[in-house]
Parts: C-alpha cells; sequence; structure tokens
C-alpha cells in the first residue's frame, strides 16, 4: 500500500521491499530536493496532501500499474511536512521479470503522480520568501 | 443550502483558512459552485480558473451535481514529487 509519511525515505529499505527471486529487474526513483530552480536558491521545500483523497489516488494508480505491465512488486512513498536539501521527496520502486516493463512503469507512475494526486510542495527560499507551487499559475 | 469546501495549499493560503461554507441552490454544479465561492471569497477571483473540484475524493467536471453529504474540495494545480 502506498505511504504518505513524515518520516525520510529509506531507500535500500525500498529495494528490499520489491527485490523478488520472480524479479530480473529492480527500478527506483527517487525525487530529491533541488537546491537551485532557474538560479534561485532553495531552502527547504515542505509538502501538504488531501489525505485521503491522495491516498485513495495513490492506490488506484498502483492498481493500474499491476494492470498495464507485469509487475512483481511495486511501493510508491510521498513525503510531507519539511524535506531539506537533497532528501528524496518521492519513491517509486518497482520490480519486474524483465527490465522493459520495470522502467515503464516506474516512469508512468512517477508522471502520473505529479498529473493528479492531491499534494502540494511549497518552496521555502534561502532569503525567507515562500511560496506554493501551482503548475500553470503565475506566482 | 450549505456546503462545505476544503481548501489547500495557495487557496487556503487566499483565504487564510482551510474551510469555507458556500450556499448554494438544491441541484447545484460544481459550476454554480466556482461562481460561490468567489462571490464568498472574492480574493479567490484569479485562482479560480486553475483549480479543478473533488467530489467524494474523485476529480469532479463542472457539471457534476453536488449532494449534502458530498465531500467536497479545492484541488489547484498539483505539484508533489
Amino acid at each position: 500500500m502506498p505511504r504518505l509519511t513524515h518520516e525520510p525515505i529509506d531507500s535500500a529499505c525500498l529495494l528490499r521491499e520489491v527485490q523478488s527471486t520472480r524479479a530480473g529487474a529492480v527500478v527506483l526513483f527517487l525525487g530529491t530536493t533541488r537546491e537551485y530552480t532557474h538560479g534561485r536558491r532553495t531552502a527547504s521545500l515542505e509538502y501538504e496532501c488531501y489525505r485521503d483523497m491522495a491516498q485513495q489516488k495513490l492506490e488506484q494508480l498502483q492498481a493500474e500499474a499491476c494492470q498495464k505491465w507485469s509487475l512483481v512488486h511495486c511501493v510508491i512513498v510521498h513525503r510531507l511536512g519539511d524535506v531539506d536539501l537533497g532528501e528524496a521527496s518521492v519513491a517509486v520502486a518497482v520490480s519486474a521479470p524483465h527490465r522493459e516493463a520495470a522502467f515503464a512503469a516506474g516512469k508512468w507512475l512517477i508522471d502520473t503522480i505529479k498529473e493528479a494526486v492531491p499534494i502540494w510542495k511549497k518552496e521555502n527560499w534561502h532569503d525567507g520568501t515562500s511560496e506554493w507551487v501551482h503548475p500553470g499559475m503565475s506566482q | 443550502m450549505n456546503f462545505e469546501v476544503k481548501l489547500f495549499a495557495g487557496a487556503k493560503e487566499i483565504a487564510g483558512k482551510d474551510l469555507v461554507v458556500v450556499s448554494l441552490e438544491a441541484g447545484a454544479t460544481v459550476a454554480d459552485l466556482r461562481t460561490a465561492l468567489v462571490q464568498s471569497l472574492p480574493a479567490l477571483q484569479e485562482t479560480i480558473e486553475h483549480v479543478k473540484f473533488a467530489v467524494n475524493h474523485d476529480y469532479a467536471d463542472d457539471d457534476t451535481r453536488l449532494s449534502p453529504d458530498s465531500e467536497i474540495a479545492c484541488i489547484p494545480p498539483v505539484s508533489g514529487g
């Protein structure tokens, strides 16, 4: 079941969760906190979500990925609250008998999570200002 | 009839609260809610055209009808990941 958590993401633990003797391929995607965006310096990110809907959407996406591709395991974790520079804010780990399915499912999952799941990030800039990130809206 | 609407992120920040109550006729749609929300909170004028609404945890079209027991949320463009 996908997880929304305030705790740091342990990527080694995620890899152990998805590894299996039935899998010939494991793909791990981590989205990490970048220090500079278009030359502007970030101090930290802050995430909030619409908890019930976000959990439900992540479960739907996980189920859909398992229908589209032949996967052995699929784990999704997204951070909430403050995330420091360099830390992972999201992780998608999938295992499959063959690499094509593992890469395709991992890419589809992170792309679709970013489009459809009600989670928002706030940029806390190094200059002390902050703003919610809403793609397509002028800041 | 009163409807509670959950607000998040930038919409919550603009409104200064995470829940707003709007009054709508019975049988009102998401489009009616959009109009009523801006009347109730004029500061949301620029944001409202960009937001989606969720009814009972699913994205809803503008012609979706609201019922009093619906859980309604205003969903500004998402930015997880």
